[in-house]
């Protein structure tokens, strides 16, 4: 095994918009710590500026960002372009109440995971590591 | 029976209002009702939320519920609305009319409530940071269609201290922002008689994952800790404690949450009268409304959600509530169709008038279990009183403001979520349809969806008010308002109402108060 | 190797004009060890500048990382190019960490201060292996000073000092009960104190506990240069330019008095020691992972054995 693949990966968390549920992004928080994994917490009311700067800084593996109320079709494709604009070709998992029509529109978007709500721990940690690895890390 | 009425079981039976021993309900502490006859007299309010798109929009689902029977109403509002924003504001992309009406104007309010007759309404306003400047817009609304303000009637959320415990949907610091609410509460108390000035909530405290003991310790703690701040600002508590009302979840533990409803009334009555020297009854008896747990309903299987909220909400009236929202089955996906908020409202109807249980007020009472739940409850939340009183140096409120400090209160909800979501991972909790019974039709179509001209509407509309409007008004009023801010013991609502029937916008309102009182930003406890 | 080189060389090259996603990838790279990081520390050996480094240390809840922040942000605002470096510890049991400095550092960020946070990884102590590698990092691409975030927990004296020009240790009121177990190794290593919260009650009586204790350790002869204690309270930015002043005070003193480059030795120094204990760690970890069990015997006499063996390899 290489060093790269020995070290821990590095998920930057984020909720965007004006919502302050993070009840479900603590969680998740806590569930990739437990998988091993390094989480640079930003939490609440973070815009895409704050996010891309993070994930270049911080040299993300995979981004994790939050959604409530139905905000996703609009801030979804926002920070995947955004990331891509700052030539960060880091993969984005969504997590939320998306419904199953959205999801495409979601993947068709860049978006490369969706979290649902009432997804299990191994769920989330599988679905991160998959993203990492659509990107040739970890 | 009261008033020699005949109330029977549905073969026939003639039951008692009451049975078992004291304290009777309506009697001190009112552990089994605040009531003699509880829900013989009077049913519970049937109260939906409501709330998306514009005002109009919202205003036409008001008439719906009206119309099939909803007695009160309850508005939910955008989040950028509920933070303080403008729909033109750009942190407001995206969000606007989805999580509710939004509200950036008083012509918007007079859109919202047009045709509703808010002299025989109850209207229930769920917002918080900016809750002064919503309830000056609907006093101004009101008197502008000729009803005083003395006869309105209705519930303004205005809880702050739980934002920064739970929902996060705060402004201003701690202190200035409890000024805010005291202000609402001297206003109301001696203008505004039939206005409830704060639903003390436990709600969210209960969405973000907390406890159902803690549910209730830190709800009735900031209930102490207004109560603190009202007779600080100089009121006489009897004066203001009758119409301070509170807010719980009913959650999936039925009787969890019976004993916590029965130990909420217990526990009032005896630190409002023995502590803070209450000598009003009206003061000791703790109303409130419940809404069954948002946070239960599941996105599997969602149809099986309607059996949830129809079990949530007898525990909210065996419980003893006086108002009750159910949840739309569909509501773990979107906002409610109409359908499904329809099925919410016959749910409550299918308990107050097919089940017989509102023949008799308390009748778990007595119940071994339920009696020792009560009691269990009671132990748990005076543990916590004990420790906010012992960081506060004797005051509830002091207490408050270090434990939002310190970060006691996000972090027990925090370590609870978290081990909520450990169990359901393990299996060792089980939730239908996700961890369990999963094969079933997940799929729902049909969801109510806020389209991209519901935004482009409201920003027109702003637009036009901002036009019409003499800028030159709104300016005087808000540097009024900006003064009386400076002084800590000018009550705001006046300089407030001022500034919306100038139509100030709520964004500038609080624009002009954060200047003075500055913005919290939280420490995120993880 | 080659390609690492050429990786990194023109890594070096990009990050060094300013492209903040190069420094990030160098960083990861020097984080992740083994030949690439050695090929970064060739590459960035020569290129370092000197800049100036500060360990900011402190127990959980002093608000070190609010105090940091201030202190990016007005730096950022002065013209300089300052970057943190936030260190948390890493679970024992998962190895995983939940990094949550950066979001209490808006003001730096937006300043444009550039940040970043990193775990323990299983190193001992409040400070990473990669620390000492990510600093030379910062100062080759023109960041300066350099600020390390650290929770104080033990061997303080060892993590701190050992990476820091200056090393400024961060309490509260009420500080006394956390420090006693540390007494010693903060007191020799602070070069500054800062009582922060300095608006709560018992900051003052914190402070002149501290300065009791500072004229105790003068009376015993021990210290060199003593160390000020000053008041901030870093949520409203009290007393961030103060400190500033300090710090800059306690280098030109370690400027002008000579001091400097016996500081920049023990860095040195601190580091090849650390890499050193890493790499004998992992001989060792190895070494008893290929023995199919290990010898009976007086664990004295069969860990010598082994040590000779190694050795002598």
């Amino acid at each position: 095994m290489s060093a790269a693949d020995r070290s821990p990966l590095r998920v930057v968390l984020a909720k965007l918009g004006l919502d302050g549920h993070d009840r479900g992004l603590k969680v998740v928080a806590r569930i990739l710590r437990d998988a091993g994994m390094e989480v640079v917490y930003l939490g609440l009311r973070q815009t895409t500026d704050t996010v891309v700067a993070a994930v270049e800084q911080e040299d993300a593996d995979v981004v994790g960002i939050s959604m409530h109320n139905a905000g996703h079709l609009v801030l979804a494709p926002r920070i995947v372009g955004a990331l891509a604009d700052a030539g960060l070709e880091v993969p984005v998992v969504i997590g939320g109440i998306v419904p199953d029509d959205d999801r495409l529109v979601l993947a068709d978007a860049g978006v490369v995971g969706v979290l649902g709500p009432g997804a299990s721990a191994e769920e989330v940690a599988t679905c991160v590591r998959d993203a990492a690895a659509s990107r040739g890390r970890g | 029976m009261t008033d020699g009425r005949e109330f029977t079981t549905m073969s026939g039976i003639p039951v008692n209002a009451v049975y078992g021993g004291d304290p009777l309900p309506g009697e001190f502490p009112y552990t089994r009702g605040i009531h003699p006859g509880m829900y013989r007299d009077r049913l519970w309010t049937m109260r939906m939320f409501a709330g998306f798109g514009t005002a109009e929009d919202t205003n036409r689902r008001f008439k719906e519920l009206l119309q099939a029977g909803g007695t009160g109403l309850s508005t939910a509002f955008d989040m950028p609305t509920l933070m303080g924003n403008d729909s033109d504001d750009e942190w407001s992309i995206g969000e606007v009319g989805r999580a509710g009406v939004a509200i950036d104007t008083l012509d918007d309010m007079a859109d919202l409530f047009a045709g509703i007759d808010l002299d025989r309404v109850s209207t229930s306003m769920t917002i918080n940071g900016p809750a002064p400047i919503l309830l000056a817009m609907y006093v101004a609304v009101a008197e502008a269609n000729g009803v005083e303000r003395a006869r309105l009637s209705g519930t303004l959320q205005n809880d702050i201290l739980k934002e920064y415990q739970a929902q996060k949907e705060y402004i201003f610091p701690p202190r200035p922002s409890v000024r805010l609410v005291s202000d609402v509460v001297r206003f109301t108390t001696t203008e505004m008689p039939l206005w409830n000035p704060i639903s003390i909530s436990g709600y969210h405290i209960r969405e973000a994952g907390s406890t159902a003991a803690h549910e209730l310790a830190f709800t009735l703690a900031n209930g102490f800790a207004y109560v603190e701040a009202a007779m600080a600002a100089g009121l006489d508590v009897d004066a203001f404690a009758p119409r301070l009302s509170f807010f719980f979840n009913s959650h999936s533990d039925f009787f969890e949450e019976v004993g916590k409803f029965r130990a909420a009334r217990r526990i009032w009555a005896r630190w409002m009268r023995d502590r803070y020297g209450a000598l009003d009854e009206r003061s000791l008896k703790l109303r409130f409304h419940t809404q069954t747990a948002g946070v239960s309903l599941t996105a599997q299987q969602p149809e099986i959600n309607i059996a949830r909220v129809a079990l949530q909400a007898l525990a909210g009236v065996l419980g003893g509530t006086q108002s009750l929202h159910t949840d739309s089955h569909d509501e773990a996906l979107a906002l409610p169709t109409e359908d499904a908020a329809r099925i919410a409202l016959r749910t409550q109807q299918i308990v107050a008038h097919e089940t017989g249980v509102t023949n008799v007020a308390d009748p778990l009472g007595g119940s071994d279990y339920v009696e020792w739940m009560t009691d269990e409850m009671e132990r748990r939340a005076e543990e916590v009183f004990a420790h906010l009183d012992d960081l506060g140096d004797g005051s509830i409120l002091e207490g408050v403001y270090l434990g939002i400090d310190n970060g006691f209160f996000v972090g027990e909800i925090a370590d609870a979520a978290y081990r909520f979501e450990r169990q359901v991972n393990r299996g060792q909790r089980i939730v239908v349809g996700v961890n369990a019974h999963n094969d079933g039709d997940d799929h729902r179509s049909g969801l109510l969806r806020i389209d991209q001209d519901t935004e482009d509407l409201q920003l027109k509309r702003l637009a036009e008010v901002k036009q019409d409007r003499s800028d030159e008004a709104v300016d005087t009023a808000l540097e009024q308002l900006v003064a009386d801010a400076s002084d800590p013991d000018v009550n705001l609502m006046p300089a407030i109402i001022d500034a919306v029937v100038a139509r100030a916008t709520e964004g500038e309102v609080v624009h002009a108060l954060e200047g003075v009182f500055g913005t919290y930003v939280e420490e995120p406890v993880v | 190797m080659d390609g690492d080189e050429t990786v990194v060389a023109d890594l070096v090259t990009t990050a060094c004009s300013g492209d903040r996603r190069a420094v990030a990838r160098l960083l990861t790279l020097v984080e992740r060890g083994g030949e690439p990081a050695d090929a970064v520390a060739e590459a960035t050996h020569p290129l370092a500048a000197g800049a100036q480094v500060v360990g900011i240390t402190g127990a959980p809840g002093s608000g070190k990382s609010t105090l940091t922040d201030g202190l990016a942000a007005s730096l950022a605002e002065a013209g300089r190019r300052p970057a943190v470096l936030a260190v948390d510890p890493s679970s024992p049991l998962t190895g995983g960490a939940i990094l949550g400095d950066r979001v209490r550092m808006e003001a730096a960020a937006t300043a444009g201060a550039f940040i970043r946070s990193m775990a323990t990884r299983g190193h001992a102590g409040g400070l990473a292996l990669a620390v000492p590698g990510m600093v030379r990092v910062l100062d080759a691409c023109g960041f300066d000073p350099v600020l390390v975030e650290t929770v104080g927990v033990g061997q303080v004296e060892v993590d701190v000092v050992s990476v820091a020009d200056t090393a400024v240790v961060v309490v509260t009121a009420g500080w006394g009960d956390a420090v006693q177990a540390n007494k010693a190794g903060l007191l020799e290593v602070a070069d500054l104190f800062v009582v922060n919260k300095a608006d709560r009650p018992g900051a003052h009586e914190a402070r002149r506990d501290l300065e009791l204790m500072l004229d105790l350790s003068e009376v015993t002869g021990q210290a060199v240069d003593r160390p000020a204690v000053m008041l901030t309270t870093a949520t409203e930015g009290t007393g961030i330019d103060d400190l500033w002043s300090a710090i800059q005070a306690h280098h030109g003193r370690l400027v002008t008095e000579g001091r400097l480059v016996g500081r920049r030795t023990r860095r040195h120094r601190a580091e090849v020691r650390s890499r050193l204990e890493h790499l004998l760690t992992e001989a060792v970890e190895d070494r008893i992972a290929d023995l199919p069990a290990l010898p009976d015997g007086v664990p004295g006499t069969v860990a010598r054995r082994l040590a000779a063996e190694l050795l002598g390899e």
